[in-house]
């Protein structure tokens, strides 16, 4: 973040810069927008409805409180201005900030440069990454006993659907939020994004999101986990309603985010950037984007007809009034299969785009590469029912989504394909973001395999549901998605901020972070094969060794979060290294470019004329300069 | 100097390591790991545990030596002369042969799961008309109908073969085919009778089966599978596999004991539709 004010500033007394469309007057209105919500839901009254009274909370008072709290935070940060100039007759304009200078403020206000969304998204996501990191640490710290000690059981479900909610929901967008919307703009060579109200929009949004999760602690937690099944969220107290706002409004922001970054890179590439020398990283933006589109639209509708059912009593998903609950079970995992692909995606393009800078060789089998990705997320529409293998639902499908299933794992095969011949005869530098790439090399291959074991209906009898189930998608998210995104964050932040990371404490956060997530989850495996089911708050005490192991690891895992964090304070405000253009002698474009990147990232449109991995062809670009001790 | 043969270095490593160490997984880890041998279906999910290990082993394996391989030997030496790998872009060959091979072990893993799925259902609930039927072992009396009713937070079982009495705890014959009906009272529970190899959702309104062939005499786990609300984890219990003679025994005192409980109960059903579910207070 620059240190320069904008001129305008230096004439106007400090405090007059809190006045106006910001943050501040955000979080002023979404309050005035709460108890406005709260007060319109007491009014409603209906004989159907009116057991609110009997059982001392208003859930239609509450979700109207939500509703409008999120569209006062929203008119506060300014995103009913331009609608209304447009109504009134104003002419189309864009971008009404980029132009407000450099200051800081314009990161706590709405901003359109993709730049700047890229970094609130990582700095917001962030806080929220640890917020759910800190709730798996307090879970492990329950578990560490085989009875209930530091919890009761209603705070401990409320801690794990927290946990939960908050990595599959806010976590959807931890690579797509920071390093799409900042990279793909540069990648493709176009100085914004397609939308660039709806990419501030689909930030603010989320972070709202996280704020109404947040506030289930005031009324009383969650005890469905973040899958939210019914009839138990219906029977659930209002703490449900927060998990009902956030993940819709979740939904809500993935939808767009997807449907920007897709119409983005569909229409906005720069001359010569045809779809064969798109990078890869794009490619899986691409592909990730179509299911953000396609399968976010169903997750907003099932929780609405779960508000529906809570507030307005509709019993779309009640047995005994018409309704089933299989039909959410159904409308969830339509929407959270693709969701899991979501998360992973990016992660493959990720490796996929690092691993060429850092073998210095051409990406092998890009075509093979782009249609694994594809594959996946085509696949990933026509497996959800393999949540439900001994649920009862269509018992008839089941080798059908068992063949789906495994099919998924061949597009994935071509990812480790393209990433095996990438590196062979390479000349392999072990930096940083390569340790965390081969990182996910290792956890995914692990977390893959035993995704075969839970898609063959026999094993997965005794497996499913357990701790097992549980230590795969870990594995596969936390293995995956967390270990790219911090291969992502060594890599890119140095051209995002202009400072170079301690070395040091990264490959201190490398290894511990490595070490620490396999000793957790790999005695997982065995703990659920044993017999201990998920989301429970005891356990028999011949599994209290198991579990002990697992939670100290767990907070070594933590330790090795803080170690990032000390690693960000210092080499951002202690001791700032200033990043030089090009520390990885990367080809792609965004390290052509200054560090800092301006504001309108290139003086003219480039253009394209080959891909970015021309490794090994001395002809394809001038030579690197020399190396100057970069890691 | 010539340089080494790489790929056929990787493949002899790959080959001694595959050969040493699939049948250490098949025949020590495969053969011990859960639910055991306590029921014809959990055997057979041991059996294809063990198919999944003998095709899995050598693939991550592969990947293993691979890349160990790989990053040992083709590590940058000299990092500030700044040198590149040759710019190999692809070969149509290895890529169509990766192709068919994985797409041939996925296609006969999704094969195999399946027949073993449809032989005898695998313990898994299978809703209210099921496909994979076993049948039952000869002599030994035709298969036993228990329903398993799930409410918060606990299991009963009620046995329509003998005047629908509701029983509080679970004990089966050994060496017969049980047929278990599981609904559920109010939310989505999970009947998972551990070292039975049985897991089958609980669903208000629903009759979901699962078969099983018990054994000899044992006891088993029986734990909710499916969050069900605060005291989810405190859903557990211990189930027993007795012998037909002590299970007719039990059986018998257990309709006596309950008889005045079972004249009070609604009629034997295979779904007891709630009133209607509301929010609780």
């Amino acid at each position: 973040m620059s240190a320069i004010a904008a001129p305008a500033d230096a004439r106007r007394p400090a405090w007059r810069g809190l006045i106006g469309f910001n943050l501040l007057t955000g979080i002023v209105l979404a309050i005035v927008g709460y108890i406005f919500g709260r007060w319109i839901g007491t009014l409603i009254h209906a004989p159907s409805i009116d057991y609110f009274a009997d059982i001392g909370e208003n859930d239609i008072a509450i979700l109207l409180g939500y509703l409008f709290g999120v569209i006062g935070f929203l008119v506060g940060l300014g995103f009913a201005n331009y609608p209304i100039r447009r109504l009134l007759g104003h002419p189309p304009t864009l971008a009404e900030h980029e132009d407000e200078g450099l200051g800081i403020a314009r990161y706590f206000r709405l901003c359109t440069d993709h730049k700047v969304v890229g970094i609130q998204y990582m700095v917001g996501i962030g806080v929220f990454f640890f917020v759910g990191g800190l709730n798996a640490m307090l879970i492990r710290t329950e578990l560490l006993q085989p009875n209930v000690h530091v919890f009761g059981p209603n705070q401990y479900l409320t801690l794990v659907g927290m946990h939960g909610a908050m990595m599959m929901g806010m976590m959807t967008s931890v690579i797509l939020g920071p390093f799409a919307n900042w990279l793909v703009p540069l990648m493709i060579g176009s100085r914004r994004m397609a939308y660039p109200r709806i990419e501030a929009f689909t930030f603010w949004l989320l972070m709202a999101a996280g704020v109404v999760l947040v506030t289930t602690i005031f009324f009383g937690g969650f005890q469905t986990g973040w899958t939210g099944y019914t009839p138990l969220g219906i029977q659930n107290t209002a703490g449900y309603d927060a998990y009902i706002g956030f993940f819709a409004l979740v939904g809500v922001s993935m939808c767009l985010l997807g449907f920007n970054l897709l119409a983005t890179i569909i229409t906005m590439r720069a001359p010569g950037m045809t779809w064969s020398r798109l990078p890869i990283f794009v490619w899986s933006v691409a592909a990730t984007a179509v299911l953000m589109l396609l399968a976010a639209p169903m997750l907003v509708a099932t929780l609405l007809m779960a508000a529906f059912d809570r507030t307005i009593q509709t019993g779309f998903f009640l047995p005994g009034v018409g309704g089933s609950g299989f039909l959410f079970q159904n409308l969830f995992w339509v929407f959270g299969h693709p969701e899991v692909y979501i998360v992973a995606l990016p992660g493959f393009g990720i490796v996929l785009e690092l691993l060429p800078v850092f073998a210095r060789k051409p990406l092998w089998g890009y075509r093979v590469a782009v249609a694994g990705l594809l594959g996946v997320s085509f696949l990933s529409f026509f497996v959800w029912q393999h949540h439900l293998f001994v649920s009862g639902i269509n018992a008839d499908l089941r080798p059908f989504y068992m063949l789906s299933t495994e099919l998924i794992s061949l597009p994935t095969g071509f990812i480790f394909l393209c990433a095996m011949g990438t590196v062979w005869r390479g000349r392999i530098r072990f930096t940083v973001p390569m340790l965390f790439c081969l990182g996910w090399v290792f956890n995914f291959l692990f977390g893959g395999i035993s995704g075969v074991f839970l898609s063959d209906v026999p094993s997965d009898v005794t497996t499913h549901g357990t701790f097992f189930t549980m230590a795969h998608f870990h594995y596969t998210i936390m293995g995956g998605l967390v270990f790219t995104f911090f291969a992502a964050v060594y890599y890119w932040v140095p051209k995002m901020f202009g400072f170079r990371f301690n070395e040091r404490l990264a490959k201190i956060h490398f290894w511990s972070l490595f070490l620490a997530f396999n000793s957790t989850f790999a005695p997982l495996f065995a703990a659920g094969l044993l017999g201990m089911p998920r989301r429970v708050v005891t356990y028999p005490t011949s599994l209290q060794g198991i579990n002990i192991w697992v939670s100290v690891s767990a907070f070594v895992i933590g330790l090795s979060m803080l170690v990032f964090l000390v690693n960000v304070v210092w080499s951002l405000l202690i001791k700032r290294e200033p990043c030089e253009p090009n520390p990885w002698h990367s080809r792609s474009i965004e390290w052509q470019l200054p560090t800092p990147v301006p504001v309108n990232d290139f003086d003219e449109f480039p253009v394209f004329d080959a891909d970015p991995y021309p490794y090994g062809e001395p002809a394809a670009l001038p030579a690197p300069t020399p190396a100057t001790g970069a890691a | 100097m010539t340089e080494p043969h790489h790929l056929r270095r990787v493949v002899v490593i790959w080959l001694i390591a595959s050969l040493i160490i699939t049948p250490l997984i098949c025949f020590l880890l495969a053969p011990a790991l859960p639910p055991g041998a306590g029921s014809v279906e959990a055997s057979g999910q041991g059996t294809d545990n063990t198919v999944l290990f003998a095709l899995s082993t050598p693939v991550a394996l592969a990947v293993l030596v691979y890349f160990a391989y790989v990053l040992v030997v083709f590590r940058e030496r000299d990092p500030a002369a700044m040198l590149e790998g040759p710019a190999v872009r692809g070969h149509a060959g290895i890529q169509l042969w990766w192709i068919v091979v994985t797409a041939a072990i996925v296609l006969s893993l999704a094969a195999y799961g399946s027949v073993r799925l449809l032989a005898d259902g695998a313990g898994g609930g299978q809703g209210p008309n099921p496909i994979a039927k076993p049948n039952a072992p000869a002599g030994s009396g035709g298969p036993l109908q228990v329903q398993v009713i799930a409410q918060q937070w606990r299991f009963t079982y009620r046995w329509p073969a003998y005047g629908g009495v509701e029983t509080p705890s679970l004990e089966l014959p050994t060496n017969r085919l049980i047929v278990f009906h599981v609904t559920s009272l109010d939310v989505i529970h999970s009947f998972w009778a551990y070292q039975l190899g049985v897991k089958a959702d609980a669903n208000p309104g629903l009759d979901n089966i699962a078969y099983v062939t018990t054994k000899g005499p044992m006891n088993f786990d029986i734990h909710c599978a499916e969050l069900c609300g605060v005291w989810h984890g405190y859903m557990f219990d211990t189930g027993h596999v007795v012998s037909s003679a002590d299970f007719a025994t039990w059986i018998a005192q257990q309709a006596r004991r309950f008889a005045p409980a079972t004249r009070s109960l609604p009629p034997y059903s295979k779904t007891y539709f709630p009133e209607p579910q509301r929010r609780a207070g």
